[in-house]
């Protein structure tokens, strides 16, 4: 075992004693900044710019010809580890000209934001690209029933994002096209 | 091969390892038997082998024998050769064969699985996000297995009719369809409505119904279990919940006799379908549609949720209080069920031996389809036959009873589930005091003094006793409605209330213990937890002059030539 050396205490000097350097240098460091360029942000008149790989509330988005993305596979409601989201999944109608050869699609989608951990796990599984942890960062509300975004809700936060894919409508031509025979 | 019992077993040789397999099963089966799968699409056990899908493709060799002398050709260690067959050949189209060799692991194997996959994923949809058959699908499970992951295809894919209605319950998504053949198969071989075939040709080939049928029959559904795609799907399912959210509990069907075995499939005490579950000795692979619709009784308008007496409702136990207080000192008469578990059975008539009452049972009668539908509409009239609640065969009119309470031989009655109506009791002018007992209500609740709701099968444990008199037991899928128990406890709460006594349990297993201790009965010496997944069969010789109503049909025959009910 290493052995407990007592170390002795050194007399402190009169410098020391009064504290005057030290409040001198504190004085410095406060005025300087006073000329400097402002960080702090003005919340929440003032927000700040989000990164581009942010996580924010989970909001279901529509492709560039304004048609849902999501077809209610229920993956991201399998894959959540708070069981945050809810879906009823249904079915578009087959007189919906635009949407029919999708088939499917929610007839409701909750998330539950006092549940959501903003892990973006559903993001990631999400086949369909449809549902994205966005920018927004701050949720409020007066009940716990406020705080359960709905499909609306959720459309409306999301927005439309720009879709490299084209899945659906590529499906659309296919079928409208076909292999002749 | 002699045809002993002993030698019914074969030695075959499997991925180097010698095993026992019995004579004349397919490779696909043998190598099941041993813990190895061979994929496979267009086999079923239960149906014709068609050999068209190609999935089963496994290396087959056979001792080698000189061909002019038949000797065995052996190799320099003394061992006899292998003769291996150049190319793969499919597993389920060939039989084991005493000394066969077969690879279900080599490269070639492999191989044949990968390509035989990706011409398979050639023509299909990416569909698995909105296709119900993701997550119980053959083709997504060996796609994983053997896919390659991308698609070297890059022409456009064929488009084939999506959402077509092949009838009031099946919807098919041809662009799914692997064209295995097993739906038309079914339609063909088990239930004799030759709808289904392909048309056009190559990839180009379209499952369809002949012109001017649909697929109507009320077995139409199995062909949604049996399809190892999502090509045939059910309407009433379709798009409703995702297979891997879905408890499946075992239970039994209610709707006859016949007791398919099934699988009830449940989220959240909710259930979201029935499909039917393997027992080669009651219902192969298959149930009807009907029976597949009985989940929906469990939420249906008419359920009895709350206890009532004289029309207020009550919590039960003041229900079953004022039900005691009913029946002391009466002479009491019993209506019991068919539909009652045989535990049920066995307590209503304790408790009718404890108060001597008067028993009474009607059946449900329909038309016999001789597959799995039979005549008797109630799945456990045997169980009254075994538990000693009745020894006669029921009929589905109750004259004795409306004679009874003509006479005013009866004044208190307890009713279990029974629309007395239906059969001939007219209990408007009756005065006395009736409890009724049941699910749902009907017109003989709507007259009842006290009515006491109780579970469904789905809601509950216990057993049935099916037409072939083999004992099914079946277990509790969801929760009952709250506040709700299961019958067992309320009539043994009635025995325990009416007979000073009684010291009645309600735990299945101390009521069994009770049920198979006399060496007489068929059920001596059975435990319930014991009960195998397909049921024991027991020996009903002891009714076979009872005029049973079911019909020959599948793994069924009468035993006597039987008379319509
Ligand atoms: S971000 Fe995570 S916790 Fe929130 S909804 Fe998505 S999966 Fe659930
Ligand atoms: S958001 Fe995506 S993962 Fe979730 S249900 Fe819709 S399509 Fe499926
Ligand atoms: S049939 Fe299987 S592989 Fe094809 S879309 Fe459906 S789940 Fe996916
Ligand atoms: S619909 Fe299904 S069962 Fe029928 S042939 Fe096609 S893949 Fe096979
Ligand atoms: S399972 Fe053998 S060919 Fe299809």
């Amino acid at each position: 075992m290493a052995k407990t050396v007592v170390l002795q205490r050194k007399p402190l000097s009169l410098s020391e004693r009064t504290y005057l350097p030290q409040i001198v240098t504190g004085l410095k460091t406060t005025f300087s900044n006073m000329f400097k360029e402002k960080v702090t942000l003005q919340y929440p008149e003032e927000k700040p710019s989000i990164p581009k790989n942010f996580r924010g509330v989970p909001t279901l988005v529509k492709d560039p010809n304004g048609r849902e993305k999501c077809v209610s596979c229920q993956l991201c409601e399998f894959v959540c580890p708070p069981k945050a989201i809810r879906i009823t999944p249904g079915s578009v109608p087959e007189d919906e000209e635009d949407r029919e050869h999708v088939e499917k699609a929610p007839q409701e989608f909750e998330i539950n934001m006092l549940r959501c951990i903003y892990c973006g796990y559903c993001q990631e599984v999400c086949p369909e690209e449809a549902i994205f942890l966005q920018d927004e960062y701050s949720t409020s509300g007066y009940s716990r029933e406020e705080m359960i975004n709905n499909k609306a809700k959720l459309y409306e936060l999301g927005g439309t994002l720009p879709d490299q894919h084209y899945k659906w409508d590529k499906k659309k031509i296919a079928e409208e096209e076909g292999n002749a025979h | 091969m002699s045809t002993n019992g002993k030698s019914s077993m074969v030695t075959i040789n499997l991925d180097g390892n010698d095993v026992e397999v019995p004579a004349g099963i397919n490779l696909v089966e043998a190598a099941g038997i041993h813990g190895t799968e061979v994929p496979h699409y267009c086999y079923h056990p239960q149906l014709s082998v068609a050999g068209n899908c190609r999935m089963c493709l496994v290396e087959m060799g056979t001792p080698m024998r000189d061909r002019a002398t038949g000797e065995a050709v052996l190799d320099e260690n003394g061992v006899q050769k292998i003769g291996w067959i150049p190319k793969p050949i499919i597993g389920c189209g060939t039989n084991v064969s005493p000394g066969m060799h077969i690879k279900t692991k080599s490269p070639m194997v492999t191989d044949s699985r990968e390509g035989i996959m990706e011409f398979l994923l050639v023509n299909h949809p990416l569909d698995c996000p909105i296709c119900d058959q993701a997550g119980e699908c053959r083709l997504q499970e060996f796609a994983t297995d053997y896919g390659r992951g991308y698609s070297r295809y890059v022409e456009r894919k064929n488009v084939k009719p999506k959402r077509t209605k092949l009838g009031p319950r099946v919807t098919l998504d041809d662009e799914r369809c692997i064209l295995c053949s097993r739906c038309i198969r079914f339609c063909q071989e088990v239930v004799d409505d030759d709808v289904l075939g392909f048309v056009d040709r190559g990839s180009f080939s379209t499952l369809t119904c002949f012109p001017g049928k649909e697929l109507s029959n009320n077995y139409s559904l199995n062909t949604v279990d049996l399809c190892p795609v999502g090509a045939l799907t059910s309407t009433d399912f379709r798009f409703k919940m995702r297979v891997w959210f879905l408890k499946e509990s075992p239970s039994v069907c209610t709707e006859s006799s016949a007791g398919s075995n099934i699988l009830v499939s449940s989220r959240e005490g909710e259930i979201h379908r029935i499909t039917p579950r393997r027992n080669d000795s009651v219902n192969d692979s298959w149930m009807t549609d009907s029976g597949r619709e009985l989940y929906k009784q469990v939420k249906s308008d008419n359920r009895l949720l709350s206890a009532s007496v004289s029309g207020n409702s009550l919590n039960l136990s003041e229900a079953i209080s004022s039900a005691i207080d009913l029946l002391k000192g009466k002479n009491v008469g019993i209506v019991g069920s068919c539909r009652s578990s045989v535990e049920e059975q066995y307590l209503l008539n304790k408790l009718s031996k404890n108060l001597k009452a008067k028993k009474f049972l009607r059946g449900h009668f329909g038309d016999d389809d001789g597959i799995l539908l039979s005549a008797d509409r109630s799945p456990n009239l045997r169980g009254n036959l075994v538990t000693g609640f009745s020894n006669k065969y029921p009929s589905d009119v109750l004259p004795e009873l409306a004679q009874a309470l003509e006479k005013k031989q009866i004044d208190a009655l307890i009713v279990v589930g029974e629309e007395l109506s239906e059969s001939g009791v007219d209990l408007d002018d009756v005065n006395i005091p009736v409890i009724f007992l049941g699910t749902h209500q009907n017109k003989t609740s709507e007259l009842s003094t006290v009515v006491i709701p109780t579970l469904t099968s789905f809601e509950k444990s216990g057993s049935f006793i099916n037409r072939n008199f083999r004992l099914q037991s079946f277990k509790q899928s969801v929760p009952g409605p709250a506040g709700l128990l299961p019958d067992l406890h309320i009539i043994v709460s009635l025995i325990n209330g009416l007979s000073e006594d009684a010291d009645q349990s309600s735990d299945l297993a101390s009521i069994w213990k009770q049920m198979s201790k006399s060496t007489t009965n068929p059920l001596h010496g059975i435990v319930y937890s014991k009960i195998p997944g397909d049921g024991i069969q027991l020996d009903g010789a002891k009714w076979d002059s009872l005029p049973f109503v079911e019909k020959k049909a599948l793994h069924f025959s009468p035993l006597k030539q039987t008379q319509s009910a």
